[in-house]
């Protein structure tokens, strides 16, 4: 992995700088023991590590604007960060540059349930909105498996889902309003407590922009009642393919799911040694189903779902009879990444969607591709909408391991691009993808993407490295080539 | 003068790159059924992607949907019932509204205007149902975005931002969209003369249950008619799904809001189409009519304020939190008044409907604060560099 080489004289002027933050920040929100600033030398891509020049922690939104301001001013670079739980090292520090930490920024300022929105402050996890509304019937539907730890304005960077995005929708479509601090130190407000933006969309555009964009300082989402009942269907199949032909028939049949979820063996063996959820271990896929909604819906859909499952040959079928039950059978799915953590001393989660017809497809020639790189993996995936994890289990300690995770990781999401999909479901580009963004969008797409980011960080101090495979100024970008003398134009047909 | 009219995508490029190179400003038309809508567009040439037409791929197994930006949305529509599907957004058709006939618009229209209908409470709007998209920016260059599966966060997300961007950022030549099942059955309740407060009173109620309204409106009794037999004022609460649910979740409905006022049901018709498509100011070709999205809790007091200032009729949707507006006699159609009264709880009024000196001359958008009125015109210009795409169509200078 490289990234854009350190600026060395910058980091020669670390004191000053620190110093130059100080005066904005006061007393401990600015970081600049080496002790201290390696507690930020990752994130939830723990294979990466590097820590930053400095690490800020801003408490209020004029702190954030002075800190930008002034570090355009000094050509210092600001990596964002919530909580580190990124996936694809979207928060990955750089030696020359600070880390700007949204952790204080960690009050809920408004629960409207007139308007049904909660307006949050950026380092609210994602749970704590929920449980801020659920005494009253609500919740925050996007629930990405670590909405303890996660923030909500990561969730905004990332644009993360959940188990439940099948029928709710991702962070996109949840959202409501925010406020953003541009590399300038400008302050702009998108959206509020109403529906759409009436012209250009730039809270949809911000939103899964990876840090790249601006800050969030403010986050409105739109929260929902809860719904009634929720019932779930644990279901075995001798195969990944009758697993397949399942959820298809399913969604073929006009019913979508709260949320539906596939492993496969590996993955179930794993969970169930772990948690002891009952999971049945004599076949090759499980699906989880879960109907949510009112009690007569849930009822009537947890049948048709038990009848298409048993068409396409299920050899077992457990319908949750209660809240309990349906808990124990999310158990080993929510447990799966630690229990595969047990089996094995690494795994390298990959996030790559595909058109859920190609699953049988993909994961045969994943299972050759196992063979090749001579590396065991466990699958869990958000069946419903194709979204894939397969886990690869390697050991970091056996020389070349790690390349070879890699190695076989690159080759799962070229697999997923090359029959229609794309390269990250949920979990960003980051540093991880970005060599790959290549595989997805030729270089016209690209720079477009950056001509974009020019809009809003002219010279790219905000999280550089990342999303992007090559770093390319913004006056080059803006250029227009003319080649007048070769102009079709004469044979466009006129009329 | 020109009138191109590309038959590909490499048609498109050409005379995109020859307008980049002269700088010769384009106006963009799909279908051309919403040239009467938004600020007059100040080009010379017009470029027609009417060719660029046609069902490219439609897997229902997959809810994808990939079609020519130019295709009919009648001829999408048709499909997609075949297969019991549907564009759960609930596209509008304002054909009628602007002074035209129905039927007429392209998908690729109606996505880079981001209309949604009262589904759009529930299911989002346009912006949450596009996937992917290929067009040309005003660079002459074509590029693409997205892909065609709904889990994807693969690069910035600019299907959000050519929803609602009008032809100022890039011509669009192909769109991937999401479909989803038509609900098997669906049901509407009405309650019978509640004035404004207390009918958002019940909507709010309504949609604070966890019964999954599909969709909310609230019609005076002076935009009436669009429901046979009933004189006074209508609030309207639409829920879909299977059949046992629909019949269960009507009865609990009932009960629940019975205490906000006379309980009447709606046999399965066109009020939702209607509301959708703004029938009650159809045939009010006097009036200048806006659309107004603010935070449903607002949406009365707003209307009440208004009403007290300007000659207007009005009805809501989503639930009170978007308002519809068709305003008589005013000289700047009441932008003045509805601008200043929307400040205060934040939202948009766009103007819907009006002459075209006077939408050269009144903010037809919400004027933007100077900060993102910038950052605004930086976007444009990291697409269309020499501004030739639909120049003036948002924005006065952009
Ligand atoms: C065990 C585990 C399970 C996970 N499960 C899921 C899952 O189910 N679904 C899913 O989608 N993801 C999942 N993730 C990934 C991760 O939790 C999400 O991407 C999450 O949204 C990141 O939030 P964070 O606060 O930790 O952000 P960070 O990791 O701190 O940052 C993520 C990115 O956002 C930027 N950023 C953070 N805050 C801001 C801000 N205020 N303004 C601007 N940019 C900002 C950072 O620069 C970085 O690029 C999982 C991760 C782990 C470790």
């Amino acid at each position: 992995m490289h990234m854009p080489p350190p600026d060395e004289a910058l980091i020669a002027r670390r004191d000053e700088i620190v110093a130059g933050l100080r005066a904005i920040v006061p007393g401990e929100g600015v970081i600049s023991t080496e002790a201290e600033r390696r507690a930020y030398e990752s994130d939830g891509l723990t294979a990466y590590r590097q820590p930053p020049l400095a690490v800020v922690l801003p408490s209020t939104v004029e702190e954030v604007s002075r800190v930008l301001r002034y570090c355009r001013a000094q050509g210092v670079k600001v990596v964002p960060r919530g909580a580190g739980t990124s996936l694809s090292g979207g928060a990955l520090p750089l030696a020359d540059g600070i880390i700007l930490g949204l952790g204080k920024f960690n009050r809920i300022l408004e629960i409207d349930f007139a308007n049904r929105c909660v307006v949050a402050q950026p380092g609210v996890t994602n749970l704590g909105i929920t449980l801020a509304v659920q005494h009253a019937g609500f919740f925050y539907a996007p629930d990405p498996s670590s909405q303890i730890a996660c923030t909500i304005g990561g969730n905004v960077a990332e644009n993360s889902g959940g188990v439940h995005c099948l029928k709710y929708g991702v962070t996109t479509n949840n959202l409501l309003g925010l406020e953003v601090v541009l590399m300038d130190g400008e302050v702009v407000r998108l959206g509020g407590k109403h529906l759409d933006a009436g012209t250009l969309d730039l809270m949809g555009v911000m939103t899964g922009s990876e840090g790249l964009l601006g800050i969030v300082t403010e986050v409105t989402v739109r929260i929902l009642p809860r719904p009634s009942t929720a019932r779930a269907l644990l279901i075995g199949f001798p195969s990944s393919e009758t697993a397949g032909d399942t959820v298809a028939d399913i969604i073929g049949s006009g019913i979508i799911p709260g949320g539906m979820e596939m492993m496969d063996r590996p993955a179930i063996h794993a969970a169930e040694d772990f948690v002891h959820a009952g999971y049945p271990l004599d076949v090759e896929a499980l699906l989880i189903v879960e109907l949510d909604g009112p009690e007569a819906e849930v009822d009537h859909l947890v049948e048709r779902v038990e009848t298409i499952a048993n068409r396409h040959g299920a050899v077992s079928c457990r319908i949750s009879q209660n809240e309990e039950e349906r808990l124990v059978f999310w158990a080993g799915r929510k447990a799966a990444f630690p229990a595969v953590g047990r089996i094995s001393p690494d795994y390298y989660c990959m996030d790559g969607t595909i058109p859920r017809g190609r699953l049988t497809e993909v994961l045969t020639r994943m299972a050759a591709l196992s063979e090749i790189h001579g590396l065991r993996v466990a699958n869990v995936f958000h069946a419903g909408d194709g979204n894939l994890h397969p886990l690869i289990l390697y050991d970091a300690n056996q020389p070349g391991e790690l390349d070879r995770a890699e190695a076989m990781g690159s080759d799962i999401l070229r697999l997923c691009v090359e029959v229609g999909g794309v390269l990250t479901g949920e979990h960003g580009v980051g540093v991880e993808k970005r060599d790959l963004m290549g595989t997805m969008f030729n270089q016209m797409d690209l720079d477009q993407q950056m001509r974009l980011k020019c809009a809003f960080d002219p010279e790219g101090l905000l999280n550089p490295g990342k999303v992007f495979p090559e770093l390319r100024r913004c006056a080059e970008l803006g250029k227009m080539h003319v080649h007048r003398g070769e102009l079709a134009f004469p044979d466009i047909p006129r009329f | 003068m020109a009138d191109f009219r590309p038959t590909d995508a490499s048609d498109l490029v050409s005379i995109l790159a020859w307008a980049a190179a002269e700088k010769e400003p384009v106006e963009v038309l799909g279908r051309g059924t919403k040239r009467g809508l938004g600020r007059p567009v100040e080009a010379a040439h017009r470029l027609d992607l009417s060719q660029l037409s046609g069902i490219r791929l439609y897997e229902p197994a997959e809810l994808v949907l990939t079609v020519g930006a130019a295709t009919p949305l009648a001829e999408i529509e048709a499909v997609l019932r075949d297969a019991d599907q549907m564009l759960a957004f609930e596209p509008p058709d304002w054909g009628e509204l602007l002074g035209g006939e129905a039927g007429g618009q392209s998908l690729g229209g109606i996505l880079s205007c981001n209309f949604g209908g009262p589904r759009r409470l529930k299911m989002g709007a346009a912006r949450d149902h596009l996937l992917g998209f290929s067009g040309v920016n005003g660079r002459g260059e074509a590029f693409k975005a997205g892909g065609r599966v709904v889990k994807n966060v693969t690069g910035y997300d600019l299907c959000k931002l050519l929803c609602g961007s009008y032809g100022t950022l890039a011509a669009l030549a192909e769109v991937t969209v999401k479909v989803l099942p038509r609900p098997e059955e669906e049901a509407t309740l009405l309650i019978l003369g509640l004035n404004d407060q207390a009918a958002i009173a019940a909507m709010t109620e309504a949609l604070n249950s966890p019964h999954e309204i599909s969709a909310a409106a609230h019609l005076p009794a002076a935009c009436g008619g669009l429901v046979p037999g009933v004189a006074g004022s209508v609030t309207a609460l639409r829920i879909e799904g299977p059949k046992p649910s629909v019949v269960a979740r009507l009865g609990v409905l009932r009960e629940l809001l019975g205490t906000h006022g006379e309980i009447a049901d709606l046999p399965r018709g066109q009020l939702w189409q209607d509301i959708g498509d703004a029938k009650p100011f159809a045939g009010l070709p006097d009036h200048v009519v806006w659309r107004v999205s603010v935070a449903p809790s607002t949406g009365a007091a707003l209307a009440g304020d208004l009403g007290r200032r300007l000659d207007i009729r009005h009805f809501y949707d989503w639930g009170g939190g978007l308002l519809w507006l068709a305003v008589a006699g005013a000289e700047d159609g009441g932008a003045g008044a509805i601008r200043e009264a929307i400040k205060a709880g934040g939202g948009h009024a766009t103007l819907i409907r009006g002459p075209e000196d006077f939408r050269r001359e009144v903010p037809v958008f919400e004027p933007l604060a100077p900060g993102l009125a910038a950052l605004t015109a930086r976007v444009k210009a990291g697409f269309d560099p020499q501004g030739i795409l639909n120049p003036g169509r948002l924005y006065r200078d952009m």
